[in-house]
């Protein structure tokens, strides 16, 4: 019988005895799990700090924070309701004008457009997103606001002047052209999470609209946004967050007013904006919280939205990874 | 027949509408940039990148310390943000069933979408109100929590990509568990994972919001992370909402600059991958 010569030992390295293995195994886990848990644990102090800086607020206001209008840092009177409405109607303005746009690129990128055209033009909407929102801000107040202080504005009121909105005095910072700005901020996201869910729709639906006859306009519209619909307006509703916590290019074209005007054309205010102006010279204690406050209702609003929004997704696009590139 | 014109004749309308909205989307692209070279670039000297400012309303001078600050607070934000994202997102690929995988996940998505603002004022009551000064440092914590939830999901999908015969491969050969982890998955994702940090990177360099009232901005040029320190966010902020002119130029020249800076680091980062994995094609 020939012994059979045992193979040499690999060069790459066995494990000296099994204790040693283990050691490394468990060290390793260990200094991952350290990493992973600090996470869960740092959204848990970031809410206790919220919730303990703005309890002074809570204690002497309570809800009547968000329903009462008077925002008065001498007199120690504090109240949210103009920057609530603030942030939602500019949030409303630039859904109105971005989820068409943003909608109707989507569709056009994944269902139209020549090959060659869809990655370059994805590319290009995809640097909107990468402008930081500062910057946004900078060409908001000297390229944006009086560009449509002298034309968009006056043929609004010219046009328009009938309804509420569009009368008043023209300043130019304005909840308007917040509306807009935002509209141009959060197009990008929009418009790539809905491509993502779009793309994710099977072939088969389309193929079976053509096949019945359908042109190209009637498929989309009859087998494929309805197949997509709680996807897509899940991407809206993304769009929707990430308009409520802008900051920067909101202050800086907002006109920074505790006040709600019918006029679109007046200046106002969002939390954010409140935030980030009055924050670093708070006069008291009171003012701090109740600044402290609205950041805590903003990260309420802003996470409910957020989960809303990833749900509608994933019921659509589920595992595919769609939203996930956008965030 | 005739309404089968009509209907055809209304499908390519509404591709001609659609290719407006593409037109409409892009207008801004354009003129933001094209309004940043035009008014920036005349202000960009090398005076511009190795001064600090000149007194108030006298023009000469310039953004070093802003630029100085950035790379110091970006960096320190770095070592605080990358080691925890990069380990996490390990932790999350690695052990995919378990329950902390699970939390954590849904914990960075929350962080992910929590407004930048929101973290600042975290940072400033946990850091800033404590120590009761405005510190650099604070502006580094919070920038480092805006980046580990980008960086850990940008980690996890690119270990997610390795295929498990690489792993089952080494471990036949005897590998302990860890040694696969690190010697073979990781080197192989690791071009991924720096361009998922440098993604994290540029995104963060550009937030103005978080550092308002943590780091503060200063007009000195400074190196201690535990006093106020500029950043060039909060320079273009503070210089285009003065009453100077030749703070506006500046604000305009320095926006420049950031938005070269972003722009290099996220293409350049977005190119790499491009060339190693497809991701979303």
């Amino acid at each position: 019988m020939t012994a059979v010569k045992e193979a040499e030992p690999t060069r790459s390295a066995p494990p000296v005895s099994l204790e040693r293995a283990n050691y490394g195994d468990r060290i390793f886990k260990f200094v991952l799990t350290l990493a992973a848990v600090l996470i869960p644990i740092m959204l848990a102090f970031l809410v206790y700090e919220l919730w303990t800086g703005s309890k002074l607020a809570i204690d002497r206001f309570g809800l009547s924070f968000v329903t009462s209008s008077t925002w008065d840092p001498v007199a120690e009177e504090f109240g949210a309701f103009p920057l609530m409405f603030g942030t939602l109607l500019s949030s409303l303005i630039a859904l109105l004008i971005a989820v068409p746009l943003s909608l109707g690129v989507a569709i056009y990128l994944t269902e139209f457009a020549p090959k060659v055209v869809r990655q370059p033009v994805a590319f290009l909407i995809g640097l909107l997103a990468a402008i930081p929102s500062v910057v946004y801000g900078l060409w908001g107040i000297f390229v944006l606001i009086p560009a449509l202080r002298t034309t968009a504005f006056p043929f609004l009121r010219k046009a328009l002047g009938f309804l509420p909105f569009f009368q008043g005095p023209i300043y130019g910072p304005s909840m308007l052209a917040a509306g807009i700005i935002l509209a141009i901020m959060i197009m990008p996201y929009i418009m790539s999470v809905s491509r993502e869910v779009l793309l994710a729709v099977p072939n088969t639906q389309r193929e079976a609209a053509l096949a019945l006859g359908a042109t190209r306009w009637e498929a989309v519209t009859s087998a494929v946004v309805p197949y997509a619909r709680s996807g897509l307006i899940g991407a809206i509703i993304l769009g929707l967050g990430r308009a409520l916590g802008e900051t920067m290019a909101v202050t800086m074209v907002i006109g920074n007013r505790h006040e709600i005007a019918a006029s679109l054309f007046a200046p106002g205010y969002t939390m954010a904006a409140a935030i980030a102006n009055e924050f670093s010279e708070a006069v008291g204690d009171l003012h701090l919280s109740a600044l402290a406050y609205v950041a805590f209702l903003l990260f309420v609003v802003t996470v409910v939205v957020n989960a809303g929004a990833r749900l509608l997704i994933w019921r659509v696009a589920r595992g595919s990874g769609a939203g996930s590139s956008a965030l | 027949m005739n309404r089968r014109v009509l209907r055809r004749v209304f499908s390519n309308f509404m591709v001609g509408l659609m290719i407006g909205a593409v037109i409409v989307a892009l207008i801004p692209l354009f003129f933001i940039l094209l309004n940043l070279v035009l008014k920036g670039a005349g202000s960009i000297s090398l005076d511009f990148f190795t001064k600090t400012p000149a007194p108030a309303g006298e023009t000469g001078g310039g953004v070093a310390h802003a630029l100085v600050g950035t790379l110091i607070i970006v960096g320190t934000a770095c070592l605080i943000g990358l080691p925890i994202g990069i380990g996490a997102g390990i932790y999350c690929a690695e052990y995919p069933s378990s329950r902390l995988t699970w939390v954590t996940r849904f914990v960075a998505d929350v962080l992910n979408g929590t407004p930048s603002i929101v973290v600042g004022v975290f940072a400033w009551t946990w850091i800033v109100a404590r120590q009761k000064h405005f510190s650099a440092l604070a502006g580094s914590v919070a920038l480092a929590l805006l980046m580990i939830p980008m960086v850990l999901r940008t980690t996890e999908e690119m270990i997610k990509l390795v295929p498990n015969s690489l792993r089952e491969a080494a471990l036949a050969l005897g590998y302990p568990r860890w040694r696969t982890s690190l010697s073979v998955v990781i080197r192989t994702t690791l071009p991924g994972i720096m361009t998922g940090a440098l993604l994290a990177i540029a995104r963060v360099a550009g937030e103005t919001a978080p550092l308002l009232f943590t780091a503060l901005g200063s007009q000195y040029l400074s190196f201690n992370l535990n006093q106020p320190m500029a950043a060039l966010p909060l320079t273009v902020f503070n210089y285009a909402t003065g009453p100077y002119e030749e703070w506006h130029q500046y604000a305009w020249a320095a926006a420049l600059v950031l938005i070269l800076v972003v722009f290099v680091l996220s293409l350049g980062a977005r190119l790499a991958i491009r060339n190693r994995f497809s991701l979303n094609g």
